[in-house]
């Protein structure tokens, strides 16, 4: 059984249509990177997945559960899996203690001393301890990033949701932050990461899937995609970013 | 900061000290007689045309008498007592009560309309009707009803209509400041499982009221004086106090003293207000946003 099976979803916002019948699976351990320009509907995806923005139709199960039908509460579907956006989003009026502890806490019943020294475990394995009681905005975009990596981990999610999470960096702090995903690799993290950065795609996933204008146009092994892409507009894309240099 | 004087000095009514140069200090105690110069010799013309006038000395009589004052005194400042008593309670409440409000406004999705649609009703309703006629109609038309187990006193429903009033404008400005924290920021709390109302409680209302506490302490000027429409009801407030005298002995001086007492907590509480407004707004631009 896949950990996460998306079926024909679609989604308009009022008359534009932003993903037009995708299909995809995600198993156990699997890394999938999306990838596609900016409006391709990569970031609509991974929202519709935690629930975020509902979709028109189709369906998404998570470990075979039906998790867009109304009678779910999204609030446990959200318990399972992480997400981290492109902005950091962490909260600026908490200390970075209080972001990470803020839902193991109070959403979802851990007691203090045991959020507390998984914390401290997840900030010491991420080399952030020793920033523990700092609030946001004495942190550099990287370590923000990490932190907020860290406040998604914090529930112990077995599916993580990665939504452009180097885009607003500056380029010498992308790489701290992908170290992270290649650590959580390792550790066998199920992962679906919608990405610009298409040389970390290429080393990091075990699946690429193109989305172009709302459909998955393309997918298989990076290999393939990056060095034989069979659609046009694959091929297109992948030329412009050689060309921008960043492959 | 090597911001130029002129953008540092402040818009308040005292020049700012800090943040200046010191080669520009010389030129600030200059510029600071000068104000002080000028507003003498204004209030001075101002006090030698009104002393001048023909009425002036029945008017004295009448507004500025000492004895009469002294007389008076005593009863309009255990009334004025009473004001802030008043005032103190109602805040209180008014901040709780416009917070809950504002939080349910805050709420989104159909479940939540008929609620939703409670609180703007009741927002509509209480900003449309001017304070006084609330007072008047709540304050004498709740107790005529002789409802079992509903107080009667004026001063509770003084105090009450002052909170149910406040409460609608203090909605709109909690309102104001959730709507100004960055919508990400309700996403990602929702991302974490944070229930609508974890969200608002832990993530959004923290944030918004930080923004709006200028314009909370804008509140707390307007309702320190409002306190005192409850004497429509015959509440023994200070302004009633001082009508009182004034029935009995056809003379002013009462209102006067009124004048002087709230004067003595307005300005402190409006030049702190300002102080405030000024240091945040400077605070944000420090940081850049």
């Amino acid at each position: 059984m896949a950990k996460l099976d998306i079926q024909s979803v679609v989604k308009s916002f009022d008359d534009k249509v932003v993903l037009r019948d995708v299909d995809l699976t995600v198993d156990l351990h699997d890394v999938v990177c999306l990838i596609g320009s900016s409006g391709s509907g990569k970031s609509t995806l991974l929202k519709c997945i935690n629930l975020l923005v509902p979709i028109d139709s189709g369906e998404i199960l998570l470990d075979g559960e039906a998790i867009t039908d109304p009678s779910v509460n999204p609030n446990d579907v959200r318990q399972k899996m992480g997400i981290v956006f492109q902005a950091f989003n962490l909260f600026p009026h908490m200390s970075v203690r209080q972001n990470i502890l803020l839902s193991p806490v109070k959403v979802h019943g851990v007691s203090k001393d045991e959020a507390e020294s998984r914390t401290h475990e997840l900030l010491e394995q991420f080399g952030l301890l020793d920033k523990i009681d700092e609030y946001p905005d004495r942190l550099s975009g990287g370590q923000q990033q990490r932190v907020a990596i860290v406040r998604a981990l914090a529930t112990q999610p077995d599916l993580m949701l990665f939504d452009e999470v180097t885009s607003a960096l500056d380029p010498e702090l992308v790489a701290e932050v992908l170290n992270v995903i290649r650590g959580l690799k390792e550790e066998g993290m199920t992962m679906l990461i919608a990405t610009h950065e298409m040389g970390f795609a290429r080393d990091v996933a075990d699946r690429v899937c193109f989305l172009d204008d709302g459909k998955i146009l393309e997918h298989g092994p990076p290999k393939e995609i990056f060095s034989n892409p069979q659609q046009p507009r694959t091929r297109e894309f992948l030329q412009r970013i050689v060309e921008a240099g960043r492959l | 900061m090597s911001a130029a004087p002129e953008e540092v000095r402040s818009p308040g009514l005292w020049p700012s000290r800090r943040n200046r140069p010191r080669r520009h200090r010389e030129e600030g105690a200059r510029s600071a007689l000068i104000a002080a110069g000028s507003t003498v010799i204004l209030l001075g013309l101002i006090a030698f045309w009104v002393v001048n006038s023909e009425t002036w000395p029945a008017v004295q009589q009448q507004f500025f008498s000492p004895e009469k004052f002294r007389e008076v005194f005593p009863a309009v400042a255990s009334g004025f007592w009473l004001d802030i008593r008043m005032f103190m309670v109602a805040e209180v409440l008014i901040l709780g009560f416009a917070l809950v409000l504002a939080m349910i406004r805050a709420l989104r999705g159909p479940a939540f309309f008929p609620l939703r649609a409670l609180v703007i009703v009741f927002i509509d309703l209480v900003r449309g009707i001017p304070i006084i006629l609330l007072i008047l109609v709540l304050g004498f038309g709740v107790p005529a009803l002789q409802l079992s187990g509903v107080p009667k006193s004026p001063l509770f429903w003084g105090v009450a209509t002052l909170v149910i009033s406040y409460s609608a404008y203090t909605a709109e400005v909690y309102r104001a400041g959730i709507e100004s924290v960055h919508e990400s920021q309700r996403m990602s709390a929702r991302s974490l499982g944070l229930t609508q109302v974890q969200a608002l409680r832990y993530v959004l209302v923290p944030q918004a009221i930080r923004n709006v506490i200028p314009a909370l302490l804008n509140g707390f000027v307007s309702l320190q004086k409002d306190v005192a429409l409850v004497f429509v009801l015959g509440v023994r407030e200070g302004v009633r106090e001082a009508q009182i005298f004034t029935a009995k002995t056809f003379n002013y001086t009462g209102y006067i003293a009124a004048t002087i007492l709230f004067l003595l907590v307005s300005i402190p509480v409006a030049r702190f207000t300002d102080w405030y407004t000024e240091r945040d707004r400077r605070r944000k631009q420090a940081v850049g946003n």
